[in-house]
């Protein structure tokens, strides 16, 4: 389940609304998640977290879900 | 009129300064006020050369050739600054050989350390850029990467391919990454030394030393403040409209 802060994070990074933020939205479906936005996405996510992603990390953020799983190896639970 | 060139408030990381160019890079960045982050291996050097800027330098040691380490240490400069101004890539091994006796291991450091390393520093150290080249409105600031290429890597040199092609990359890499980059207000240039006296030129034969003396039009061989003036130059807001350039520093020598 998305939580409220991790929905505020993506919306605002990615200029959605944030009803559309889900689990299973995916990079690349839609035309606002692409790869400019995916970099400004990580860098919200980095300055929100207070952490600094590795590249392999950024790679295989496909989708809120996956960003949520990769954030908990930083022992950032959202 | 005078024009005074004022880094303070900036942070700068300069790869390979422990010695040579990248230490008078240093210098000069931290006389005119920026903070530095000092890069080498040996970190009681890189506390030698901080002893002697002040308070304006800290010592950042990793090895360029490791990109696990480069990675931890952009990972502390978040942790710690969460601002990055400036990255100067000057580490560099020059290693000549004739083609026919190149060896794999020759190739593969040449290229790790004034290649590759070019490439990952610019991956994290743009990521730190974005976030501190933008003012509280959202507007770009500007962030500056300036790459340390070579004469060589522009025109080649007998018995330096391995060296031109790792250096002639570089300028490839700058002039991407300025398009890249150039949205977020990033400048990426590259700086062109020609025979600059340094313990790398040195270690050039005598023979080959005279040679390249005569092959300069200014007659003198260049300084490592030469070229730390103009990185100087290419940090500052002088050269905010300045991106994807190659500036040659070399006395107008001709290979």
């Amino acid at each position: 389940m998305t939580t409220e802060r991790l929905k505020v994070v993506f919306a605002e990074a990615l200029g959605l609304p944030a009803e559309k933020i889900t689990d299973d939205l995916a990079y690349n479906s839609i035309k606002e998640w692409d790869s400019t936005a995916h970099m400004i996405l990580v860098a919200a996510l980095e300055d929100t977290f207070d952490v600094m992603l590795d590249t392999d990390d950024i790679i295989d953020m496909s989708s809120v879900a996956k960003a949520r799983e990769i954030l908990k190896k930083y022992d950032i639970e959202c | 009129m005078t024009i005074q060139i004022d880094l303070t408030g900036k942070v700068a990381l300069v790869t390979g300064a422990s010695r040579g160019i990248g230490a008078e890079i240093a210098r000069v960045f931290a006389r005119a006020g920026a903070h530095v982050f000092v890069n080498g291996r040996n970190e009681q050097t890189l506390q030698e050369l901080c002893s002697e800027l002040g308070g304006n330098a800290e010592p950042l040691a990793f090895d360029v050739c490791d990109p696990k380490a480069i990675k931890e240490a952009f990972q502390k400069l978040f942790k710690q600054t969460k601002q990055l101004d400036i990255l100067v890539n000057n580490a560099g091994i020059l290693d000549d050989a004739l083609i026919g006796m190149v060896t794999e291991a020759q190739v593969e450091r040449t290229f790790a350390t004034n290649t590759f390393s070019v490439l990952y520093t610019s991956q994290y150290g743009s990521r730190l850029m974005q976030r501190s080249s933008r003012d509280s409105s959202g507007n770009a600031k500007g962030g500056s990467i300036i790459n340390v290429s070579s004469i060589i890597g522009r025109v080649g040199n007998h018995g330096q391919a391995v060296y031109a092609g790792s250096k002639a990359a570089v300028i490839g890499i700058t002039q991407s990454l300025a398009k890249e980059l150039a949205g977020s207000g990033i400048r990426v240039n590259a700086i062109a030394p020609g025979f600059i006296d340094t313990d790398m030129t040195r270690t050039i034969p005598e023979d080959k030393y005279k040679e390249r003396m005569s092959s300069i039009a200014m007659k003198r061989i260049g300084t490592p403040e030469d070229i730390a003036n103009t990185a100087l130059f290419l940090a500052s807001d002088l050269a905010s409209y300045v991106t994807g350039q190659v500036i040659g520093v070399d006395g107008g020598m001709l290979i």
